[in-house]
């Protein structure tokens, strides 16, 4: 991997200089395989699944990504990796797929960038492949064989109830700063649509954000919706957004963040500001964890992406071996993978983990 | 070194009154110049003299060699074989900004003027000059004062009336104006010789007079000037004398006085020779 | 000497002209003054729908949010005023930002070593969009934006596509986070950077022959040649520099995020795209002033801003900035149309 790391080198000549560029590529492609790619010389034969994330940038698909390759030896799996190029490349996916088709592979963990890849899909389970959704379930969820997801509506609601006991009866005085403004994800209204259900708020449209009254009460007094704000889920979308949402109104006590980078760019926005605000947010990487520990973050929902990568790996490597299928967990269309807070100012009546305990399961650096 | 010896001149064919220009060497001499590209001949061993002070047509038709011997004493062709002098000294031009160096400034057909900046920025473009001490030294800064008093100038020198605001963009001036921005340029920086290269080309009657009156100036102000025109009418106006081009070589110099345009154009074409005409 | 921009006024005023003409011959010498006067109306509009928007507050951290996207399009302007485009501009920022913070993070490196490696870096990935652009002759396009994937895949390859906080990295990294202002209304030292950018730039562009040489490529790159313009040099060097920019901008971006993450502004190229043409700058080269592309970005902020204050759902407000690029690409075509 130290080639990688390695920023390109000058050259004042033309082929120098486009050689070096063919060499990057090739640099770059060859360490995007998985460590895990060459298969098995055990005595079942390697089974092959394709990863497909909806990138390869978020340090969530990153650290899935990363836990499927180093389990897919233990499971004697080729496992290829490929992902869309950012949030919205649907043709990535459906590209990545055929190939998965094309490859003879006998399994795909996908989590579905939007209904764009819903035909590429069924052709692969019409071509005999299992398809397994992660993290984010297709609409509709029978699209895939199963969804093995965080519940992203649970996370929310987790993160809503630990904020309406903590400000217990006073005002709240709230901002939303969701994912995008340019397009619409369910990743997005579950966990904001969740966390309002949690305070107790109408949410009126479930599946929609921003539709709320933007006054009333919640479960424990009265409450005031400042904004809904795009991030992008990064830390300088996270600070602009909670910029904009204190010029609207300076007194918020209370900003749900889609992730733990845009809680720490809100965070930046209130210290700057002069403010202090109760933030709670979602996914519980390492990172995220480290910023409840210090006071940043009052609570994080926890997700386990590379549980879901990798049960889903064992699925299909079992369903090939002959062994069964999967089913959902009750009460849910999706195979649960779990979903905990954690905080350090527990409260009753909201099961939770300290940041001790949350750093030995979090995920990433 | 010895001088090239100059070109037999019929002085008699010239007025008397511009007779003088002669008596001193010639500015610009080419002697036996040959080009080919590939298997077609461009230059077949073609001389010219050009003296200070006149205006020296080139005449042709298409393919008769004039823009390949116009390129050849710019420095866009270097010749195979044949040599250029300037003022008697040996040159050979590997690019047209080496014979621009050297005084010979070409104004071509599409007047390499750029639109969008105004008349003193292309007059001194690509020879800017900068501010006096530090600013200019150390800040780089332009002499843009300075530029436009000087472009005023240069435009005045030509005779030129209608421009008055150097700071004007040249994409608002008129076709002939614009051709008086791209000629001015070309006196502009000590240079000796001046090449236009179909000035009149595009333009209508009244531009046409205000660019034939400023090829007369730039000559009485003491330049050599190579005009290349497709118009007879215009060449045997300003011309003083007119080199014919007819495949690749020189066919013969003639004067407005020694001929009339109908056999110019015959001997271009062709039709006649010069001995028979 | 009659060369006052006043006298050129009055003489096309002599001229008869319809009062439309007339504006048309003012906008085409001062292509910014559009954008001011967009700018003017949505700062009055503003103001007169919300009462938070025009506060010392909020026009320091409007300005806090234009800092790094407007850094970013002062190299933007650079390419496109030689009819250019560069598609690789967030891709060199966050490449340099995550170059320069993982050499640093936890005292890996002295601050100073690596601010000057990542925006070496940064200097060194325009160079080579220079070289591609000059010695293989290709289109700017096409050379950014494969060198928009290949910086970008670098980065990430580098980072593993983890972010690195602020905790982490020296003080020098993170230090034009950090402001200074009365009262509510504060500034950053990264805001100071971006102005020092314009100004030096401001002046080369309009006050040097290097400057010059930019318009004339990029309005008639073979006159320019003809005119003895040494076109490869000037290109070579309006990437180069756009780079170095780059660099600066990701170290402003360092500071305001509290983190180096690879996932910064990913709208980075168009956004500096639209500030650049929203500025009046013409898309086809030659045209077009620094001034316009500062108030190109602000325009774009504010109306993000100040539709955000209105409560306006999100999707209009990406709605509005189309409609502005639309509206300035319209204008400048009218401009281009311009009669003597």
């Amino acid at each position: 991997m130290q080639l990688c790391q390695r920023p390109p080198r000058p050259s004042a000549r033309r082929i120098v200089a486009s050689a070096g560029i063919v060499g990057l590529a090739l640099t770059a492609a060859a360490c995007n395989r998985g460590s895990a790619s060459d298969s098995g010389s055990g005595g079942e034969a390697a089974v092959g699944v394709t990863l497909i994330t909806k990138d390869s940038t978020n340090p969530f698909f990153v650290a899935m990504q990363n836990g499927a390759k180093q389990d897919a030896t233990t499971q004697n799996v080729t496992l290829t990796v490929a992902s869309g190029k950012q949030e919205g490349d649907d043709q990535g996916q459906i590209t990545a797929i055929e190939d998965a088709i094309a490859r003879g592979d006998k399994g795909i963990l996908i989590t579905p960038m939007s209904t764009g890849v819903n035909a590429a899909m069924k052709q692969a389970r019409d071509a005999g492949l299992y398809v397994i959704a992660l993290d984010t379930p297709p609409d509709p969820p029978d699209t895939v064989d199963i969804t093995f997801a965080t519940d992203n509506r649970e996370a929310g609601k987790l993160d809503g109830q630990w904020a309406a006991a903590t400000l217990d009866g006073e005002p709240a005085v709230i901002a939303l700063l969701d994912l995008f403004d340019d397009k619409i994800v369910s990743v997005d209204y579950d966990r904001d649509q969740g966390f309002l259900e949690g305070m107790g708020i109408d949410v009126a449209d479930p599946t929609k954000n921003g539709d709320e009254a933007t006054s009333g009460s919640y479960s424990g007094g009265d409450y005031t919706i400042v904004c809904n704000e795009a991030s992008n889920g990064a830390e300088d979308g996270g600070r602009t957004a909670m910029e904009r949402c204190l010029a609207k109104n300076p007194d918020i006590n209370l900003v749900y963040t889609i992730n733990e980078p845009a809680a720490v760019g809100a965070s930046a926005a209130l210290e700057a500001a002069g403010k202090d605000a109760l933030i709670v947010s979602v996914d519980g990487g390492c990172a995220g964890v480290d910023s409840v520990r210090s006071g940043v973050i009052g609570a994080t929902a926890q997700q386990y992406p590379l549980k879901m990568a990798t049960l889903g790996m064992e699925a299909i490597a079992k369903i090939a071996r002959g062994g069964e299928k999967p089913k959902p967990t009750e009460g849910l269309d999706f195979f649960n993978t779990g979903v905990a807070l954690v905080t350090d100012e527990p409260v009753d009546g909201v099961d939770s983990i300290d940041s001790a305990e949350g750093a030995e399961l979090c995920w990433g650096n | 070194m010895s001088r090239t010896e100059p070109l037999p001149l019929a002085l008699e064919a010239i007025p008397e009154e511009r007779r003088g220009i002669y008596d001193a060497d010639p500015v610009l001499s080419a002697r036996d110049l040959v080009i080919t590209f590939g298997r077609v001949v461009g230059l077949d061993g073609v001389s010219v003299d050009l003296y200070k002070g006149e205006v020296l047509a080139v005449i042709g038709d298409n393919g008769a060699g004039k823009s390949t011997l116009i390129k050849c004493l710019t420095g866009a062709y270097l010749p195979d074989s044949g040599r250029i002098e300037l003022e008697g000294r040996r040159v050979a031009f590997r690019r047209p900004q080496d014979a621009r160096d050297a005084g010979i400034e070409t104004v071509y057909q599409q007047l390499a003027v750029i639109p969008a900046l105004d008349i003193a920025s292309n007059l001194y473009l690509g020879r800017e000059d900068r501010r006096k001490g530090l600013l200019g030294s150390v800040f780089r800064m332009l002499d843009k004062k300075g530029m436009e008093q000087r472009a005023s100038r240069s435009v005045q020198d030509l005779g030129i009336q209608t421009i008055q605001n150097m700071g004007q963009a040249v994409e608002t001036l008129s076709g002939g104006q614009r051709q008086a921005v791209a000629v001015a340029r070309a006196a502009a920086f000590g240079s000796k010789v001046v090449v236009l290269d179909e000035p009149t080309a595009a333009l209508g009657v009244k531009e046409s007079g205000m660019v034939l009156d400023m090829v007369e100036q730039l000559r009485d102000n003491g330049l050599a000037v190579i005009l290349i025109s497709h118009n007879m009418p215009h060449v045997w106006e300003v011309a003083d004398r007119i080199h014919i081009q007819r495949l690749g070589g020189c066919a013969g110099v003639v004067t407005p006085r020694s001929h009339e345009m109908g056999d110019g154009v015959a001997i271009m074409t062709g039709a006649t020779t010069l001995e028979s005409a | 000497m009659t060369t006052t921009s006043g006298s050129a006024a009055a003489e096309f005023s002599r001229r008869q002209h319809s009062p439309l003409q007339r504006l048309q011959h003012v906008l085409h010498a001062r292509p910014w003054l559009s954008p001011l006067f967009l700018l003017f109306v949505a700062f009055v509009s503003f103001f007169i729908a919300t009462p938070t928007f025009l506060t010392p507050g909020s026009m320091g951290i409007l300005l806090q949010q234009t800092a790094v996207v407007a850094a970013l399009a002062v190299g933007q302007t650079l390419i496109v005023l030689t009819a250019g485009i560069d598609l690789s501009v967030g891709a060199v920022m966050v490449l340099s930002m995550m170059v320069m913070a993982s050499l640093a993070e936890d005292g890996g490196m002295p601050g100073i070593l690596a601010l000057l490696i990542g925006v070496g870096l940064a200097t060194l990935a325009g160079f080579v969009n220079a070289l591609l652009v000059t010695r293989i002759n290709l289109p700017p396009f096409i050379v950014t934006l494969g060198s928009l994937s290949i910086f970008t895949a670098i980065a990430l390859l580098y980072s593993g596509g983890a972010s690195i906080q602020a905790s982490h990295l020296p003080r020098l990294l993170n230090v034009l986070g950090e402001g200074f202002g009365i009262g509510a209304f504060r500034l950053t030292w990264g805001i100071v950077v971006v102005v020092l950018i314009y100004a030096v730039m401001a002046f080369v562009l309009s006050q040097t022959a290097w400057g010059r040489y930019v318009y004339a490529v990029g309005d008639d790159a073979e006159s320019a040649r003809l005119s003895g313009v040494p076109s490869r040099r000037i290109l070579l060097g309006v990437y180069t520099v756009a780079g170095l920019i780059y660099g600066l901008a990701a170290w402003i971006l360092i500071g305001r995020a509290g983190a180096a993450t690879p996932n910064a502004i990913p709208d980075a190229n168009l956004a500096s795209i639209t500030a650049v043409v929203i500025g009046g700058t013409s898309l086809f080269g030659g045209r077009g002033r620094l001034i316009g592309t500062l108030i190109g970005a602000l325009i774009v902020q504010t109306f993000a801003f100040g539709l955000s204050q209105l409560g306006v759902d999100q999707q209009w407000r990406v709605l509005a900035t189309g409609v502005l690029v639309i509206v300035a690409v319209a204008i400048d075509q009218w401009i281009r149309k311009v009669k003597a």
